[in-house]
């Protein structure tokens, strides 16, 4: 299948391109830019006029909840909401029901990926039996059957021991470790951030000190082991300082922060509103514009949607009590555009938060519109403007704090290896 | 964002919290629980406010006082009252709370009053049924507990006339005290130009600086000169652990005795929301002495509950 994009103005951080051009896809793979190559003969043109034509998105946090948890969603259907969103690769938590901590498992879900033919599945394996850190997992099993990296999802790893000789042995096969830092005692029974907010609602706080602590321990164990780490889901100034303090200092360490933390403050939480209910919890204002010039400036390398769908069982429920998680696929793109937008960032910068510099971060393919790349290609209309409705979201996740929002920038067309996926 | 609590007219459709309640909206109940103060004192205690209509007690956490409370207010307006004790336990209860209230809503309740172990509970309840219900938030987990606030402030009005020119002294566990939110917030919007909150800093919430309030760990000097010291209770299973190490150290630190009570002013009242733990919080002296307006706020609060119920059965 050879495909033409015309006239769509191309951004790509990792080719350096930012201008309008035709891109053009064969078996696959980007082939050409500009010309066409000698006897190319399209058997499609997409008109990409007014578009902005980037690399599909590469998603650090998308839950799927399969296996276990098929009645909050399925494959099938998050499948759908992501190449609706621009997202072609998603990487994915092992908090599954069985947790990822078998290579069986794993294969499992990467063969019914496979045969669904959507978006790219990477699936993160458990670094310890059950996530209970207790146990190492069969880390170089796990990564034969196609995991790109270990993490405990949300679960604290309490022992230091067991987090030193993770690393360790990590270290040995040249994996990552994804720890998302939040120490489990300071944070113990909190639901939203420590601060005047769940002082007056009366919820249990997660101080910052939870974030700053975890981080300071993960630095000293980096520091004598040595193990290349992703930092998930920054939600401090705090814990922004001390990350950029790390990377002055060479620590072989990435970051990421959530998008919804780039526009939403624990105020948000308003009248115990539990589609505010996410883990790391919303913080202060002061929190998120650290965020948010952390990304722009590159101490946090990458953006994810953290997409958590939850069902209404779990949803409608006193605050404390909710389920944490949001749906976010769908609104990944729109959402960075318009943080790009409110803090003059370029869109090209924005772009390559949530495309080349997470392929980095996750080792995988994608994320790059240059000559011979995967022809993972996202097509959108930057100017166009809409509603979000969650009854007409494609996820089976309804529940985001963003309803009624108006946004802009909406997908039109995605390509996953060179296949027109969705639009 | 819409505040949750007033119908479009700006009228009482639910008690949720006293934060974001008119200054003018807490002044008329308190006028109105006046007029139904006499009441009380009747022969026949009724009046015929509430015939016909329909009050479900329902306590998804255990109090037997407070729950006593509410049915005495609505008998006494002629009220049918539904007692219901549904005391849940775990987190996988939530399905059964709004099938719950949905069942009693379709049994044509016209008001519940509503206990909860959780923080925010009666606002999701009040989000959910439809307009002719109101509900009355009866104590949320540590959020606010609105007639005990609002019966406080009537208990003060009462002894202390005028609120311009008040300092007043909360006192003990804070963090936890859904009483304390609700009395910090209801005395700051009838405009006291002081608002202590006394106790150690395990059971202090952060951000009460940005609710007014003044903070002092050391009660001798938290105590000078008040007008009216609110005293908490501090439950039990606080009393021992990481928050506190004993409720003797506590005590002494923090209880009120008659020689700290000395420390304020002289006409200066005492107050507890009961249930007491003499011994722990306050000393028996105290609690019984001169100064304590302690059961005069248990008979007020049943006016000031049926003030309530009248003006949300009434606003409709």
């Amino acid at each position: 299948m050879k495909i033409t994009i015309s006239n769509g103005h191309l951004v790509d951080a990792a080719s350096g391109l930012d201008r309008i051009a035709h891109l053009h896809v064969d078996n696959g793979r980007i082939v050409a830019t500009d010309a066409p190559p000698a006897g190319f003969v399209a058997d499609r043109m997409i008109d990409a006029s007014g578009l902005v034509v980037c690399p599909g998105l590469i998603d650090l946090s998308a839950r799927l909840r399969e296996p276990g948890f098929e009645y909050k969603a399925t494959l099938e259907s998050e499948m759908q909401a992501a190449l609706a969103g621009g997202v072609t690769s998603l990487v994915c938590p092992p908090d599954t029901e069985p947790v990822l901590d078998e290579p069986g498992l794993v294969e499992m879900l990467k063969h019914r990926a496979r045969n669904l033919d959507q978006a790219h599945l990477y699936p993160l394996g458990a670094l310890t039996i059950g996530l209970k850190g207790e146990v190492l997992t069969e880390m170089a099993e796990l990564a034969e059957a196609g995991c790109v990296g270990f993490s405990q999802a949300n679960e604290a790893l309490v022992d230091t021991q067991v987090m030193a000789r993770a690393m360790q042995y990590a270290r040995s096969f040249g994996f990552t470790v994804w720890l998302r830092p939040q120490d489990a005692f300071l944070a113990r029974g909190g639901v939203a951030h420590s601060g005047p907010v769940s002082g007056r609602l009366g919820l249990s706080g997660v101080p910052v000190s939870a974030e700053t602590v975890a981080l300071h321990t993960i630095f000293e164990l980096i520091r004598s082991n040595g193990c290349r780490i992703h930092l998930c889901r920054l939600s401090s100034a705090a814990g922004v300082d001390l990350v950029r303090i790390a990377k002055r200092e060479g620590l072989p360490v990435t970051a990421d922060v959530a998008v919804h933390h780039l526009h939403l403050t624990d105020v948000d939480i308003g009248y115990f509103d539990t589609s505010c209910r996410v883990e790391p919890p919303f913080r202060s204002q002061r929190d998120r514009e650290a965020l948010g010039a952390a990304l722009a400036d590159g101490t946090i390398d990458a953006v994810c949607s953290d997409h958590t769908p939850v069902d209404d069982d779990a949803k409608l429920l006193p605050f404390g009590e909710a389920e944490p998680g949001v749906t976010g696929l769908e609104l990944l793109l729109p959402l960075v555009l318009s943080w790009a937008q409110r803090s003059g960032v370029p869109m090209a910068t924005a772009i390559a938060r949530m495309t080349s510099d997470a392929a980095r971060i996750a080792g995988c393919e994608g994320g790059s519109l240059s000559i011979g790349a995967i022809a993972d290609i996202c097509l959108f209309d930057p100017q166009a403007h809409w509603v979000v409705s969650p009854a007409t979201l494609r996820s089976q996740g309804h529940h985001t704090p963003f309803a009624q929002r108006e946004l802009q920038g909406r997908v039109r067309t995605t390509l996953v290896g060179g296949r027109v996926a969705f639009g | 964002m819409r505040n949750p609590q007033l119908n479009d007219h700006g009228e009482l459709q639910h008690l949720l919290s006293i934060e974001g309640l008119p200054r003018d909206i807490i002044t008329h109940i308190m006028d109105t629980a006046s007029s139904f103060l006499e009441v009380s004192d009747r022969e026949v205690k009724k009046v015929p406010l509430l015939r016909g209509k329909s009050v479900f007690n329902l306590f998804f956490e255990n109090s037997t006082r407070t729950r006593t409370t509410f049915e005495i207010a609505a008998t006494r307006l002629s009220a049918d009252v539904v007692n219901l004790d549904v005391r849940t336990s775990s987190t996988s209860k939530g399905e059964s709370l709004l099938d719950t209230i949905d069942n009693l809503a379709a049994m044509h309740a016209d008001m519940f009053v509503v206990r909860h172990a959780q923080s925010g509970a009666p606002y999701m309840i009040a989000s959910h049924v439809g307009p002719d219900i109101n509900v009355i938030n009866a104590g949320d987990g540590r959020h606010a507990h609105p007639t005990q606030g609002l019966l406080d402030m009537y208990t003060i009005r009462h002894f202390k006339k005028d609120f311009s020119n008040l300092t007043v002294a909360v006192v003990g566990d804070i963090l936890h005290s859904r009483v304390a939110r609700s009395d910090i917030h209801a005395l700051t919007s009838l405009g006291v130009p002081e608002v202590r909150a006394i106790g150690p800093l395990t059971l202090l919430p952060p951000g009460l600086e940005q609710m007014g309030v003044r903070v002092f760990t050391d009660m001798r000097e938290g105590l000078k000169g008040v007008d009216v010291i609110m005293m908490l209770r501090l439950q039990n299973e606080r009393m021992r652990g990481a928050l506190l190490p004993s409720a003797q150290e506590f005590f002494k630190h923090y209880g009120l005795t008659a020689e700290k009570l000395a420390l304020a002013k002289p006409d200066a009242i005492v107050m507890h929301p009961g249930p007491m733990n003499r011994g722990v919080e306050i000393e028996s002296a105290v609690a019984d002495g001169p100064q304590s307006v302690i059961l005069k706020q248990v008979t007020f609060g049943i006016a000031v509950r049926m003030a309530v119920m009248s003006i949300l059965a009434g606003g409709r």
